[in-house]
């Protein structure tokens, strides 16, 4: 049963990304959007990490990084979605879940 | 597909319900159903009509509102949260003695069961929180 | 048929609701008759500590509840073990949660598992619905 994970909170003050790749299984997503996208942005030692994740696709929702301004300092290779691709992400997983 | 969305945030202090508006726009936009949005914790705040946000911002009430309207959307408030927020419909400040109530248009309060209900019900549950 | 339906515990008691009102949705939950489990991981694990007193805030104690939760056929409380270690607590500094196994006579089980972090993942991985706290 593959799961999208949904995280919404900057590396930076929060330890819910950590926490999330702690459990995330090989074979699901996760999605950062609000917050959690800076976790996505390159320099950054999380971006590292996502880059170099095994068996796990990341997501951006792209509205929200360009809302902090940060669109164009996405790491390459990760997928930036728009809502519709969240409503994707959502219908091909067999469930969420939202760290929070 | 039949979705569920739970919002367990206030409006303004987090992104919470504008994220799930978002969502649940694009999701009927495509032709999903949404069973419920399930307004928890502060979230039951998103259901006050009494907010004037300024006139320039978007109003994330009156949204909900018209998108309950368009797609006859259930908006359930949790009453156990609401209770304890201040948030009331008339038969619930009837009941409750209190000489106001402050309830949206297009919003229902409701039992935790709702939730249960949505989940059982719903092929995916969408949480938005903090 | 019953669906599997796993609340995500993640946050400390009493700094912010989301403990108690987490616990109350388990309570009405339980009248649905789903397959219900409760995971406690990062701060999560707070919640079902022993000795919580709120005489001195002003708050209720609501931690005795959690011990009631057998009663409502809720007794698959996964803890995760790294959580706990990194917070230096063990099982011993956690309340000791029971049920009674009504196809063994009644006989009184532990309701907590103490579960790593890949053996929880697996658990979750077997959820139809993550309920987030």
């Amino acid at each position: 049963m593959a799961t999208l994970h949904t995280v919404n909170k900057s590396p930076f003050g929060s330890s819910v990304l950590d926490d999330c790749l702690g459990l995330a299984k090989s074979g699901s997503t996760v999605l950062l959007f609000e917050d959690g996208v800076y976790a996505a942005t390159t320099g950054t030692k999380s971006a590292e990490a996502i880059t170099n994740a095994d068996g796990i696709t990341f997501a951006v929702l792209g509205p929200d990084a360009k809302a902090r301004g940060v669109e164009g300092k996405i790491a390459d290779g990760i997928k930036v979605v728009d809502y519709d691709g969240f409503v994707d992400l959502v219908a091909e997983h067999d469930k969420v879940h939202a760290w929070l | 597909m039949k979705l569920g969305i739970q919002i367990n945030e206030g409006p303004y202090q987090h992104q919470s319900s504008d994220s799930a508006y978002q969502f649940a726009k694009a999701a009927l936009a495509k032709g999903h159903e949404i069973f419920r949005v399930f307004f928890y914790h502060d979230g039951v705040n998103n259901g006050t009509r009494l907010a004037v946000p300024p006139q320039d911002d978007r109003n994330i009430t009156q949204q909900w509102t018209e998108l309950q309207k368009e797609h006859n959307l259930d908006l359930v408030v949790c009453i156990a949260a609401a209770q304890r927020r201040g948030l009331m419909d008339e038969d619930e400040a009837k009941r409750q003695g209190k000489d106001a109530n402050n309830i949206a248009e297009g919003f229902r309060i409701s039992g935790l069961g709702q939730l249960i209900e949505a989940g059982i019900e719903c092929d995916r549950l969408v949480t938005f929180g903090a | 048929m019953a669906k599997k339906f796993m609340y995500m515990n993640t946050k400390a008691p009493y700094g912010t609701i989301y403990a108690l009102e987490s616990l109350e949705v388990v309570l009405i939950g339980a009248a649905f008759e789903q397959d219900v489990s409760l995971a406690f991981i990062g701060d999560g694990v707070y919640q079902l500590t022993k000795g919580q007193n709120t005489d001195g805030i002003g708050m209720k104690n609501f931690s005795p509840t959690y011990t009631a939760l057998g009663d409502y056929d809720v007794n698959k409380i996964y803890v995760e073990k790294e959580s706990l270690e990194e917070r230096g607590l063990s099982l011993d500094d956690l309340q000791h949660l029971t049920w009674e196994d009504e196809d063994e006579d009644w006989a009184e089980k532990d309701s907590i598992r103490l579960v790593s972090r890949s053996e929880l993942a697996d658990v979750i991985e077997d959820q139809d619905v993550i309920l987030s706290f």
